[in-house]
């Protein structure tokens, strides 16, 4: 029987929430763990920050297939430069090379939103968004998955202070963006049905990663 | 790798040509999905089917929808002091606007821009391409490339890609022993040089805008107002351009970033009294 349909019907999605914020000297990356197709909940403990290097977090929201291959490969990728150039890849190097990796598949897309989140050269919090076939920039804050929608305009308000007038534009510091990362989420738990169970949160520093996990809602 | 050359190690698709006799050995899995291609960079398709088609029915209802970057508006022009180049930041995936500060100018040299409009990936990834190759070029041949050069390069990159669903509209603009030079390149492979380009959803707003305003003798403060009213005028009527209008000057010495200014705050301006 013809194995390939012309549609991509046969693929079945899983939606998530991944969300990260870039500061002065910390990034944090966080999902939540909630494993959802069509009414179904699959897992309730499967988390979407995978640890890249020490100082790189990616999240993947979308076909859980493709972003399971798609980690696989960026490991694989990481290990053959530390082999070659004896050194670990910088947040930088890590984006520009997952956007050629996505775009091998222009024709053939992986369906996986992707974020990262990272410490640049410098030390400072980094945060590069995706499409699906590879096209990136970096960010302070980005919200990926089934609540982006809902979840964007919030953070557009509360870390880009956008849309409100007379307000003192203050610097985020590391404990009041995971508040505000963990009141996000709750908010996304509350609208969306595909949001829920529990949060894991990566907090990147020069340190290294830290991550914590914060029940939600699990209706 | 080092590794592969030293061991001798053999590729899977080298050996498969060597044990299967040829014409058959598009009838075995390949495994080049998987594969790494760091040396060259390899496409994936689909199998046994038409690429173009199946991303255009993945969008349909019933069919999972991977919607990608699209919707801008772009200008350049050239007059008697260079070039201006001035694009907006909007970048929307469908109805959702993905993005309101995406940088859809690409500093390829110090002599060279490319803007990009259409799917975001593709003109990302082919401009970066091409900044490669330029920059391959200068150290090859110990000259800068000219801009007549690199728009080529790029449309003999969209040619062999025809058909495959690609889409992208560029300006490339540059300074080279041959003064300004601008050069309008697209998907399709066509390739025109001209004093003024505008791409995107908007450009019809757009080419009004600078068409009425255009003078070739205009003082280097004129073309940069030109420019800025051209992208402010075409995101107001545009629903898929906005954000800040982000302006590059090409000059003889190389190009410079005039300003980002936000639309909204400048619609105000030009349109006293109609709000």
């Amino acid at each position: 029987g013809q194995l390939y349909r012309n549609k991509l019907t046969s693929v079945v999605y899983f939606l998530r929430t991944v969300l990260a914020v870039a500061g002065e000297d910390f990034a944090i990356v966080a999902s939540d763990t909630r494993l959802s197709e069509g009414y179904s909940i699959h897992s309730r403990d499967s988390p979407k920050c995978y640890k890249l290097t020490d100082t790189t977090v990616i999240g993947c929201s979308g076909f859980h297939g493709d972003c399971l291959t798609l980690t696989k490969i960026i490991d694989a990728r990481l290990k053959m430069y530390k082999h070659s150039n004896n050194k670990t890849m910088t947040s930088g190097a890590i984006a520009a090379m997952l956007s050629t990796i996505l775009y091998s598949r222009r024709f053939f897309p992986y369906y996986v939103y992707n974020i990262i989140g990272g410490l640049d050269e410098e030390g400072k919090g980094a945060v590069y968004s995706f499409d699906p076939v590879g096209s990136y920039q970096r960010d302070t804050y980005k919200a990926g998955g089934s609540a982006s929608a809902m979840l964007q305009p919030l953070l557009d308000n509360q870390i880009g202070f956008k849309n409100m007038e007379g307000v003192e534009h203050v610097p985020l510091t590391k404990d009041k963006a995971v508040q505000l990362v963990k009141d996000v989420f709750i908010s996304a738990a509350e609208r969306d049905v595909y949001t829920g169970d529990a949060l894991r949160v990566c907090v990147i520093t020069k340190e290294g990663i830290n991550e914590e996990t914060i029940p939600l809602r699990k209706d | 790798m080092a590794l592969f050359e030293v061991s001798g190690y053999k590729k899977y698709c080298e050996l498969r040509e060597q044990i299967l006799p040829a014409g058959l050995t598009h009838l075995v899995d390949r495994t080049n999905h998987y594969s790494f291609g760091t040396k060259t960079q390899e496409f994936a398709v689909p199998p046994g089917v038409d690429a173009s088609g199946f991303l255009k029915s993945c969008n349909h209802d019933g069919g999972v929808c991977i919607e990608m970057n699209h919707g801008t508006t772009t200008l350049a022009f050239k007059f008697k002091h260079g070039v201006i180049v001035a694009v907006d930041s909007r970048a929307s995936a469908g109805n959702y606007l993905d993005s309101t500060d995406a940088n859809k100018v690409i500093e390829i040299n110090a002599y060279l821009l490319g803007t990009m409009s259409g799917s975001a990936a593709d003109c990302q990834y082919w401009e970066r391409l091409l900044a490669k190759e330029c920059r391959l070029y200068r150290l090859r041949n110990n000259h800068r490339i000219s801009v007549a050069a690199a728009s080529k390069l790029l449309s003999n990159m969209m040619v062999g890609y025809r058909g495959m669903g690609l889409s992208m509209g560029s300006m490339i603009c540059g300074w080279d022993k041959q003064g300004p030079g601008l050069y309008y390149v697209d998907d399709n492979g066509t390739r025109l040089s001209g004093r003024m380009f505008s791409t995107g959803c908007g450009n019809s707003y757009a080419y009004g805008v600078v068409d009425s305003g255009y003078r070739e003798d205009m003082t280097v403060e004129e073309a940069y107002e030109l420019g800025r009213r051209g992208i402010t005028h075409a995101t107001h009527r545009d629903a898929y351009s906005g954000g800040v209008v982000n302006m590059y000057h090409m000059r003889e010495d190389g190009w410079i970033k005039v300003c980002q200014d936000d639309v909204s705050e400048l619609i105000h301006q030009y349109r006293k009294g109609m709000f």
